[in-house]
């Protein structure tokens, strides 16, 4: 066993480290560097301007073919993660954050047509083209394959009525992915077609949905009568429910969950330092060190466990049942940080969260104690999600414990 | 990075579990646990020609020379197992005296206990949630007092005697001064005893004071391992039980609630693998951080393999509340696990210590 990344590796963080000092501005930028010609630059041009060296440099994107704008690198979990650490502790950009580079790029490599690759990925790699994920409907959560969302084919263009729901972002996008029913006569997995739509477009409908915390980052989605053109498909018809399970063998984040919970820890450490229990800081208090000590077994179990699964990885061993349960650990843990975090507030749990129309929005704000009051809520949102909690039971005990499926 | 087991260490695990499944499987340890013998004597005999009683003395004494990890590595199947063997006093011992002792004292008993031919074992509490070396109170110079629940203490021959000043004697079986008796314990298949001194001489281990430590981590990092099988085995006889068991006319494991409540046994379990091979890991490979991983692993594993072995209970029903049944014997073994080298809470409080809180 060995913890250390390994001369190679080491060489490498070093480069990665030296290209985030010169090209992503901090307080020890060097003088003359295109870090400093980015330092007054408003945030999303100096983002985009940022992304395009790091992709040059080979950091981002590094499974996309180089013609469709990636950095087209060979597989290498270890130099993926360590660019993950050094960005995030730089606080340079990653890959531009949405479903149109984590679910649409992956699903177009492995399913789309040429010229779909071709018009489609650049743009969304560039941030230009966002993306909605048109999949939940009022309907239908996690029983997905029931959706009903209809669409016809037309005088050449698909003809596409119903209603998503959860919509995380659309009011922000200019496209949307869809799962929409197009062979109604056939069972409910093989009915479906995957589309893409331009959601600027008469037909279409998007109605924001204030969420618990006040913010409103997911939406309703109306289609009447909204149209797209008939080779606007992924995949042939009816293919769609595999289409939207297509996975690409592309480096995971194993070590990323791992470190965001090591964050917020480090938050809730820092909360416990600022707050007061029994006229003392709370960090002082025996209960509040107890409870801070259990969640960090979760959290150095969490770790090492994915060092594990990621040296499995590398030598194309399976690292067996924790695979299926990386979402459930890190929403438990947050669950319990939040409750911690909740003891400790004491009258700050009256404050409302910060206000605005998303996390964006809220950035950059100055944030006090109602930022925990908001991550008391959203660590709720952890456990719905992207597949419930309860979902995320039934697969532990169907692939982890091989229990026989129920229902 | 090469966070996983090679593939001698795999080998060893599953090699050690199918020996033990043929020689002393859950059927004879409930014979073990009904009778009077200290421990399963066949057991251990194919348990020493494995090594595991000099895994991590050097080969120069006649052990395997081997690491932290891989003797934890044993710990985890003996507890999946639930062993009815002195592994604990007798890896304990070996660790320190090869740590501590003086060359002398290294010739005289390490290759003893490596071949089993001495049976050796840890002398550590004092009653009282007395555990730490900066606890202990026994005077060095003429011990006398009582050190309590120490493993084993029936059948060893050899004891690692915990000091005042945390310094570390060797104490032996039959020496005037040294009454040792046994105590009823609820986890018998790890039996424990007491050692009332008065008057007998120890002879100190010259480096004890410095060495104490480090058998304080050790204990910790074998008890979490222990606990990682032991909760492993509960999560696995629940799981059979319910794809066995027939009620309304099906398997329960087709009802919702309880394959629930079996996954989240299983999620409580299954990432505490890699916090007790980090702990094993620091404890040769990151010496400054190994008091801290060896207090969390414990105080985590123990915690959690406690609650895991009463769900396992839960989940079976009734059968699983029976003397019959296997569920006791791991959920003692957990109860040891929970109090022995003091308690969750202990160690989470050393924890926020050594973290700078």
């Amino acid at each position: 066993m060995d913890l250390a990344y390994g001369a190679a590796y080491a060489a490498f963080r070093d480069e990665v480290k030296a290209f985030l000092k010169a090209n992503w501005p901090s307080k020890d930028t060097p003088k003359g560097s295109p870090a400093e010609a980015l330092a007054g630059v408003p945030r999303v041009e100096r983002e985009r301007a940022f992304r395009t060296k790091a992709v040059e440099a080979g950091y981002l994107y590094r499974n996309v073919p180089r013609r469709y704008g990636g950095s087209e690198q060979a597989p290498d979990p270890l130099r993926a993660d360590i660019i993950r650490e050094e960005f995030f502790r730089a606080g340079a950009p990653l890959e531009v954050p949405g479903n149109g580079v984590s679910m649409l790029v992956p699903t177009l490599l492995e399913r789309g047509a040429e010229w779909q690759r071709e018009r489609f990925i650049p743009k969304t790699l560039s941030g230009e083209h966002q993306w909605a994920q048109g999949y939940s409907e009022p309907g239908s959560g996690s029983d997905l394959a029931s959706l009903r969302t209809k669409g016809e084919l037309r005088d050449g263009q698909w003809v596409v009525n119903g209603q998503k729901i959860w919509t995380s972002f659309a009011y922000r996008c200019q496209y949307i992915f869809v799962l929409v029913r197009t062979e109604p006569e056939k069972p409910k997995h093989e009915g479906i077609s995957y589309l893409l739509m331009d959601l600027k477009q008469p037909g279409i409908t998007i109605r924001p949905l204030k969420q618990m915390t006040g913010q409103s980052e997911f939406c309703e989605v109306f289609f009447d009568n909204a149209v797209t053109p008939a080779d606007w498909i992924v995949g042939e018809r009816g293919q769609g429910w595999s289409v939207s399970r297509s996975t690409l063998k592309h480096e995971r984040g194993f070590i990323a969950g791992a470190e965001r919970q090591a964050a917020t820890f480090g938050s809730l450490v820092g909360l416990a330092r600022r707050c007061t229990k029994n006229g003392k800081p709370a960090i002082e208090d025996p209960d509040v060190r107890q409870r801070l000590a259990a969640i960090l077994g979760y959290i150095e179990s969490f770790r090492y466990s994915s060092f594990r699964q990621l040296s499995m990885n590398l030598r194309g061993q399976d690292a067996g049942i924790f695979n299926f349960m990386t979402k459930i650990a890190g929403s438990n843990t947050n669950q319990d940080m939040a409750k911690l975090a909740r003891d400790l507030l004491g009258d700050d749990l009256l404050l409302a969260p910060p206000a605005g129309q998303d996390r964006d929005d809220v950035k950059g704000k100055r944030r006090g104690n109602e930022q925990w009051v908001a991550q008391y809520m959203s660590s709720l949102a952890l456990s719905i999600a992207g597949g419930t909690s309860n979902i995320q039971r039934n697969i532990v005990a169907e692939r982890g414990l091989g229990l026989p499926r129920s229902v | 990075m090469n966070f996983a087991l090679s593939e001698q260490q795999a080998e060893l695990q599953s090699s050690l579990s199918r020996m033990i499944e043929e020689v002393c499987n859950l059927r004879a340890v409930h014979a073990h646990i009904d009778g009077a013998a200290g421990f399963n004597a066949q057991l251990w005999e194919k348990l020493v020609e494995f090594g595991a009683a000099g895994t991590c003395i050097g080969t120069e004494h006649g052990g395997l020379g081997l690491e932290m990890i891989d003797l934890a590595l044993i710990a985890e199947v003996l507890g999946y197992h639930a062993a009815p063997v002195p592994f604990l006093g007798q890896a304990l011992a070996g660790i320190v005296i090869a740590r501590a002792g003086s060359g002398a004292q290294k010739s005289k008993w390490l290759p003893k206990l490596a071949s089993g031919e001495v049976l050796a074992t840890v002398a550590l509490g004092e009653g009282g949630t007395v555990w730490l070396p900066e606890q202990w109170t026994m005077p060095a110079g003429k011990p006398a007092g009582v050190k309590s629940n120490v493993p084993n203490a029936m059948d060893a021959a050899l004891f690692v005697v915990g000091l005042a000043g945390g310094e570390l004697g060797l104490a032996e079986a039959g020496a005037s001064g040294v009454m040792i008796s046994p105590l009823d314990g609820v986890d018998r298949t790890r039996r424990l005893g007491e050692l009332r001194f008065d008057g007998a001489s120890v002879e100190l281990l010259p480096q004890g004071k410095e060495q104490s430590a480090a058998l304080r981590d050790a204990a910790l990092v074998l008890l979490a391992a222990d606990a990682f099988g032991g909760a492993r085995r509960c999560v696995d006889l629940a799981v059979n039980y319910a794809k066995e068991r027939e009620q309304f006319g099906v398997k329960i494991a087709s009802f919702q609630a309880l394959r629930h409540q079996l996954a989240n046994m299983a999620i409580e379990t299954e990432p505490m693998r890699g916090l007790y091979w980090y702990a094993a890991h620091a404890y040769d490979h990151i010496p400054d951080r190994s008091p801290y991983a060896a207090a969390l692993a414990k105080a985590h594993l123990a915690d959690r393999y406690q609650q895991v072995a009463r769900d396992c209970v839960e989940a079976h029903g009734g059968i699983g509340y029976t003397w019959e049944y296997d569920a006791h014997i791991f959920l003692k073994r957990a109860l040891f696990d929970f109090a022995w080298m003091g308690a969750p809470a202990v160690h989470r409080a050393r924890v926020a210590d050594l973290s700078g809180w």
